[in-house]
């Protein structure tokens, strides 16, 4: 595993819930990153995010950690959910919200 | 930079020959774009996986030549 790799590892498994995405919760710097925020502030759960256009190295090994080529990725529990399209889907039948509860994740 | 409609439905539809595809220019300037899939070949599959047979497809483009590319996948009723 590269360094990269593992220091994925690390976020991914050290945050119930984590979202890759371009900028920040206040400043998102792309439609889709601000989109996934959108959802999640509504779902009122806590999160981590991590700024990828900070990080050259996390940027590129992001994409290939869930062999997924587009940020923002979200992870609940380890487990890679989708980006920003399958965050909508999953919003808009309940399925997110569901998610959330059954992994006990903590409101914001 | 970008991409024409008509070939990122050509390039969906050799990966998927099962699938119809609907293609929309959301912002009119041929960069802004969302697709609607529907394949039998997805029954079954999670959305992630749905998705990535899509991202296969277009060649490692998604991402890259292609970035706003809204996509929503189905199975057949």
């Amino acid at each position: 595993m590269s360094d990269t790799n593992s220091r994925i590892a690390e976020i991914v498994n050290g945050n119930d819930v984590v979202l890759f995405m371009k900028g920040t919760p206040l400043f998102p710097q792309c439609g889709f990153s601000s989109r996934a925020i959108a959802i999640l502030d509504h779902l009122g759960v806590e999160y981590a995010s991590v700024d990828v256009l900070q990080d050259m190295e996390i940027r590129q090994g992001i994409k290939s950690y869930s062999d997924w080529p587009t940020i923002p990725q979200l992870y609940v529990k380890g487990e890679f959910v989708g980006g920003s399209d399958i965050m909508m889907e999953m919003f808009e039948a309940g399925e997110l919200g569901q998610l959330m509860t059954d992994s006990a994740v903590k409101q914001a | 930079m970008g991409m024409a409609a008509a070939d990122i439905e050509a390039m969906i539809k050799a990966a998927l020959p099962d699938a119809e595809v609907t293609i929309t220019d959301l912002a009119g300037d041929g960069d802004h774009y969302a697709a609607h899939v529907v394949s039998p070949t997805f029954a079954g599959k999670s959305r992630v996986a749905q998705h990535q047979l899509i991202y296969k497809a277009l060649g490692g483009r998604m991402g890259g030549e292609l970035h706003a590319l809204q996509l929503t996948t189905a199975v057949p009723n």
